[in-house]
């Protein structure tokens, strides 16, 4: 195995230098906010994701959690995805993202919906991690959805 | 290297039981396989055992040779597949020292073992006619720890639920041993039954009973052991353990899945009244009602897991061929050794006890902040196979304020290489989060 497919050092630095963790109060007082916590119960990962919107926009993604350095980058990864985007094209992000871990790593990612995303292709190829990965996207998912926003594919997985 | 002259006469260090390490790695195919373009270093025996040969030879014979249902038949086969799964019975039995043949429950697993007793006394408590010592109602106490296996948690849990039972626990020490400072107050004449890990599957430590033994037979409970991780692993005697049900599995000690044993006291054994219903477990059955075979019968329903059973005892002539005396020491030396070598690890923190007294080759333990799932994935890359995550006791790792731990075990087939490989991996693992 290559490790280095698995832990690009995208992932390693999202993981030693989280972007915008911590959950966060709306700037906005009228904005609806909602969050969701997930865990993964076969190794005790868990995250908190907090989605404070107006109903169109995404104003802040914010997260808290503790867990192995695949599941916090990906959740770090996800602020920087996804905040400050409106619900639909954040929906489309995460669709890219989903489809991407489902694809046993025969998915090609596009770099301009996914971004840092796209470290995670080779996460993919491992079927014990994809869990991790998708932990903080999924909390989204439920999250936005207590927020009032969207509702996107299921996980094939 | 100081050495100290032992006086002739008195036991020497060489006279310590042991056995070729290499001769009997190639017993087990497995282990000349190749993982990630490295050498299999397998360190999660606690999880599952490898199967030797001489294992896998008889669970294809039977098979092949002598398959028929057990309990039913006049004919040939059935007779020849009766002997082997009775006989299988008579070697679990002879492994343990149980007084009894009939002693022995085959179930699928030790957590279906525990279960089993679980629902005797979940059974009992319905009817005023029961024994009882398995009769459970508000105000009666369950006593288990803070070191157990969810599978000796969830079912008194559950049990605990249906009876109005109230559950207990001793607490874990900060150096991972059971904490029996409260045993008095902890086990009193509300106490109905104390189930205990004999040796902690996440922390090795292996419990000293004789203590607590003695309190649960001055307030007349029942006391049950769960034995999956020391049974493999040393010369265990029912009798000399003086527990009242023991459980374990086979596939922790070279046999395959899906059979595992309940031991108990005949006598306990024949006052209990069945969990499962079905084939085999009966006496006569009308359509009005049903009286019940005597124990193991009773608690066996159902066709059972026939070849299992019988590879199961070719794994206990296997481990006695080796000599669990001589394994037990094995492990210690493999255990002292690894304690040692983990310790030259820049930033390891070892959870339980960190002298190779009074406990088991098993370590579980944190990298730094490095998360168990990052560890674990890094030293699989270098083909070391080691477990990570909370190894089925939660409660565990919360009492050392970790959601998860990596842990490395070891068995008969185990040597100290394996563990320069863990040491090596880890090093690299230091590298690559660092």
């Amino acid at each position: 195995m290559q490790l280095e497919s698995l832990y690009q050092e995208i992932i390693l630095d999202h993981y030693k230098h989280p972007h915008g963790r911590g959950l966060r109060a709306a700037e906005d007082p009228a904005d609806q906010v909602a969050e969701a916590h997930h865990v993964n119960p076969t190794c005790g990962d868990e995250v908190t994701v907090r989605v404070a919107t107006d109903g169109a926009v995404l104003h802040d993604v914010s997260y808290d959690g503790m867990g192995c350095s695949i599941s916090q980058a990906s959740a770090s990864v996800l602020h920087e995805l996804l905040r400050g985007r409106d619900a639909g094209a954040a929906f489309a992000v995460h669709e890219a993202f989903v489809e991407l871990m489902s694809g046993r790593g025969q998915v090609t990612p596009d770099e301009d919906v996914l971004g840092d995303g796209v470290a995670f292709a080779g996460v993919a190829r491992y079927p014990a991690r994809v869990k991790c990965a998708l932990l903080p996207w999924m909390a989204f998912k439920d999250a936005a959805a207590r927020a009032g926003v969207g509702v996107s594919p299921e996980v094939k997985a | 290297m100081t050495s100290i002259a032992i006086p002739a006469g008195m036991p020497q260090y060489g006279d310590v039981p042991r056995f070729d390490v290499a001769r009997v790695r190639a017993d087990f195919p497995i282990l000349d396989r190749e993982v990630n373009g490295h050498p299999l270093v397998y360190l999660d025996s606690a999880n599952t055992s490898h199967k030797p040969r001489q294992v896998l030879d008889v669970l294809h014979e039977h098979y092949a040779r002598h398959n028929a249902n057990v309990s039913r038949s006049v004919h040939t086969l059935g007779t020849e597949a009766t002997e082997a799964y009775e006989g299988a019975r008579a070697k679990i039995a002879g492994f343990v020292n149980a007084p009894s043949v009939d002693e022995v429950v085959f179930t699928k697993n030790s957590t279906e073992a525990i279960n089993v007793v679980a629902y005797a006394f979940s059974n009992a408590s319905l009817r005023a006619d029961a024994d009882p010592r398995f009769r459970l109602g508000p105000g009666d106490e369950i006593v288990i720890s803070e070191m157990e296996h969810h599978s000796n948690i969830v079912p008194w849990q559950l049990l605990a639920e249906r009876t109005g039972a109230t559950l207990r626990w001793f607490p874990v020490t900060e150096q991972g041993r059971l904490d029996e400072s409260g045993l008095d107050d902890l086990v009193t004449e509300r106490t109905k039954i104390v189930s205990l890990v004999h040796v902690s599957n996440i922390l090795g430590t292996v419990n000293a009973t004789s203590r607590i033994t003695e309190r649960v037979r001055q307030v007349g409970a029942l006391l049950l052991l769960d034995c999956s991780q020391s049974v493999p692993h040393m010369p265990i005697d029912v009798v000399d353990l003086d527990a009242d049900f023991i459980v374990f599995t086979g596939h922790k000690m070279c046999g395959p899945t899906g059979i595992g044993v309940l031991w108990g006291r005949g006598e306990l054994l024949a006052a209990m009244p069945p969990v499962l219903g079905g084939g085999s477990m009966i006496e006569t059955v009308t359509m009005a009602r049903t009286t019940f075979a005597a124990p193991p019968a009773r608690f066996e329903a159902g066709t059972p897991p026939i070849a299992e059973a019988v590879a199961l005892g070719a794994a206990v002539d296997y481990l006695s061929g080796v000599g669990m005396p001589a394994i037990q020491w094995h492990e210690k030396e493999l255990t002292a050794y690894a304690l040692d070598a983990l310790a030259t690890v820049p930033g390891l923190r070892i959870f339980g006890p960190t002298v190779p007294v009074g406990r088991g080759g098993t370590i579980s333990f944190a990298l730094g902040d490095v998360h168990p799932h990052d560890v674990g994935q890094v030293l699989d890359s270098l083909g070391v196979q080691v477990r990570v995550g909370h190894h089925c006791a939660k409660p565990v790792c919360a009492r050392f304020g970790v959601p998860a731990m990596t842990r490395a075990s070891f068995y008969l087939y185990t040597t100290t290489e394996e563990i320069d490989a863990l040491v090596a991996g880890l090093e690299r693992t230091r590298k690559v989060f660092d």
